[in-house]
């Protein structure tokens, strides 16, 4: 599967539809209120001139051949019933944590923890942003504009221009719970644009989660800069909403010796596009990037698009990016990853799996997984698999007394073990695994 | 216990015919050693009674207890107290061998309308057979069969049949890829299970197995069918002369 997309030079005129992408570009803007941003403006500003330089993607756009970008450059979203999604209860609950609520993007502090913890600074962007200086000044829209090079990322730079709120996180130390951010939904029509910062000084370590569902449309930016030997985990598990729509972008600078990692568990949606864009700038540096999807077109529509940018800049580092998706009944998957080594880069280690258990005849996996190095002391793999359940493994189980449906949740959780071995805790993992149980024992027969 | 007449089976996907008429009766609480070359149905018969999709059957039948088996799931033959120990035991990563096999256990039983077992009484248990089998902890901990060495896999599968307590137990192959200690403990393992209400089924390519595991009646298998059935002693024949003289004889 190996550059499996063939590029294909278009040669289509495209100055009569121009002004018809500026109109839309306009109409998209003109459904937001954009802010004029305290400490932020000059960086909000910077990003409203760079999306208007790149426009909105068109399904002509390299990266955007396989995911029509439509509904997000929609000037508004569909609404949709808050009760339309997977009857679990919330995560993490009973987790010692520092929770931070949002309602339809806005912070809620009546519904969240007291935010003073040691070894960590919480501020949200809304309240920061009314001041004209602060700590995350030097980073906000700064990580996500080296990320448009060399793709273009329109719906980041949005974000950057007209984020409402947000978390600026500061880790000095070590704290003693991890940071839990929910988002909750009131309003069934809101489409709602988040940006974290994220600071993880010398170091410093931090566990990042983020549950919840934010709106009818979401677009959400994570901008994580990690200080030499800097640790953070981040674990996000949207609410499993059946139309959602959203995309999400992770942009990471790693500094020397520093970790990330970074673990995604997306379950429906009709449209749900998550961006990583990992620099990494220091030696002996490593960043894990996986995600696990489960995707099930009887319950709506069902499109998840994983577009990976890892570059490698310094030496002996590794990274790992594990992709896994489980679609059935017409679900479809998009894997778009990328290693590129840069000269200089030796000794780089990186691993790139992206697989597709398809459940049915219907569902469809569509990867293009790229290799680029520049380097001539690499090891880099990469593979893509797309298959079926594997019949004598089935067999094995049902020959044990394991029924049918059972037995296909075995499998399907074996299938995905490798993307959840990225989980660093243990009880953490559970959850999850028995978040995905939960979901395969409830869509085993339809 | 076990009966098969007549039985005729055919690969699915294509028009090649494997089974060409076996007949076979293991009655309860004896060993039957199935011998042949290679080629001559052994594998197939073991999956057809256990339920494997892929194979269809054209003429004959076979019942366990008098119930038509090939009527049923596989894990409704399972239920029924049907177990085959594969030759080839199938490696499931991020499953856990321990929560796999109480969920088989719990599973049988629940089909059975008996009441599941607790997790402490089922680790006691597992405990005590996994050691028997000279089985340790971490293997049970480990995701199935993954990462085991060859011995191991077998090891594990007797496991299995010891916690699953079968009453038909059908081996295919067990002691290929087995050295002589390996061999001697899976032997132990099934010896300990023999007992007047449960029945063996031993396919085999060599009689050597067969002098750890002493069975009642030895069957000869060829082209299809049974050939020759005899007592202990003509597995001793095979290991002698070779197939070429008796599949000859039986023409």
């Amino acid at each position: 599967m190996s550059e499996a997309a063939v590029q294909t030079k278009d040669v289509t005129p495209q100055v009569s539809g121009a002004p018809k992408a500026v109109d839309a570009l306009q109409a998209r803007l003109d459904a937001l209120s954009l802010p004029g941003g305290g400490f932020t403006a000059s960086a909000r500003a910077d990003a409203l001139a760079r999306l208007r330089e790149m426009g909105l993607p068109g399904p002509r756009d390299e990266y955007w051949r396989y995911t029509d970008p439509r509904p997000f450059n929609a000037p508004v979203p569909q609404p949709i019933p808050i009760e339309a999604r997977e009857p679990d209860s919330p995560l993490f609950l009973d987790l010692p944590r520092l929770t931070l609520v949002f309602v339809d993007g806005a912070f809620d502090a009546a519904e969240s923890d007291d935010l003073s913890l040691e070894g960590i600074e919480i501020d949200t962007l809304a309240q920061a942003d009314t001041g004209a200086d602060h700590w995350a000044k030097g980073l906000y829209g700064v990580l996500e504009a080296s990320g448009q090079n060399p793709v273009k990322r329109p719906f980041a730079a949005l974000n950057t221009a007209a984020a409402q709120d947000g978390v600026l996180i500061r880790v000095t130390g070590k704290p003693s719970r991890p940071v839990h951010i929910i988002h909750r939904r009131a309003r069934e029509d809101a489409d709602v644009t988040w940006h974290h910062v994220i600071r993880v000084e010398e170091g410093a370590e931090l566990t990042l989660l983020e549950t919840g569902m934010a709106g009818a449309r979401s677009n959400g930016v994570i901008e994580a800069d990690l200080a030499k030997g800097a640790r953070l985990h981040y674990i996000a598990a949207k609410r499993a909403g059946h139309q959602k729509l959203g995309n999400a972008h992770l942009f990471a600078r790693v500094a020397a010796e520093a970790q990330l990692k970074s673990f995604a568990l997306s379950v429906n949606g009709t449209l749900m596009r998550h961006e990583a864009f990992i620099d990494i700038v220091g030696d002996d540096a490593v960043a894990h990037i996986a995600a696990a999807v489960l995707g099930d077109g009887n319950v709506g529509a069902f499109h998840h698009d994983d577009t990976v940018f890892v570059t490698h800049g310094a030496e002996r580092c590794e990274s790992r990016q594990v992709f896994k998706k489980v679609l059935k009944n017409g679900a479809e998957g998009v894997f778009q990853g990328k290693i590129l080594v840069k000269p200089g880069a030796q000794k780089t280690d990186g691993y790139q799996i992206s697989q597709a258990l398809l459940l049915d005849e219907r569902s469809q996996f569509l990867a293009k997984p790229e290799l680029e190095i520049y380097a001539d002391d690499v090891q880099c793999s990469h593979g893509s698999t797309t298959g079926a359940l594997d019949e004598t493994a089935l067999f094995y189980l049902r020959s044990r007394g394991v029924p049918k449906d059972r037995a296909v949740v075995f499998l399907v959780l074996s299938f995905l073990a490798d993307a959840l071995e990225e989980i660093e805790d243990e009880v953490l993992r559970g959850q999850i695994n028995d978040r995905l149980e939960a979901w395969l024992t409830r869509h085993g027969n339809q | 216990m076990l009966k098969i007449n007549n039985l005729h089976v055919k690969l699915e996907e294509e028009d090649k015919q494997i089974l060409k008429g076996l007949s076979l009766e293991v009655p309860a609480g004896q060993v039957h050693a199935i011998m042949g070359p290679n080629g001559s149905g052994k594998s197939t018969l073991s999956y057809v009674l256990s339920g494997r999709d892929g194979y269809e059957v054209t003429e004959g039948g076979a019942t366990m207890d008098g119930e038509d088996l090939l009527e049923m799931e596989p894990e409704e033959r399972a239920a029924a107290g049907l177990f085959l120990a594969f030759q080839y035991p199938v490696e499931i990563p991020g499953v856990g061998n321990m929560t796999f096999l109480r969920t088989a256990v719990n599973a049988q039983r629940k089909a059975r309308g008996q009441e599941e077992i607790s997790s402490g009484e089922f680790l006691k248990v597992i405990r005590a057979k996994a050691a028997e089998l000279q089985i340790d902890a971490d293997m049970l901990k480990r995701p199935v069969n993954v990462g085991f060495s060859g011995g191991e896999k077998k090891r594990n599968e007797i496991l299995q049949m010891a916690m699953l307590e079968p009453r038909m137990c059908i081996m295919d192959e067990t002691d290929s890829g087995l050295d002589v200690d390996a061999m001697r403990l899976v032997a132990d393992g099934v010896n300990a299970l023999r007992s007047p209400d449960r029945s063996f089924l031993v396919i085999t390519h060599y009689q050597r197995l067969l002098n750890h595991i002493q069975p009642d009646v030895v069957h000869i298998m060829s082209n299809g069918r049974i050939v020759k059935t005899g007592g202990p002693d003509l597995a001793l024949q095979v290991e002698d002369e070779g197939y070429g003289d008796l599949l000859a004889e039986a023409g």
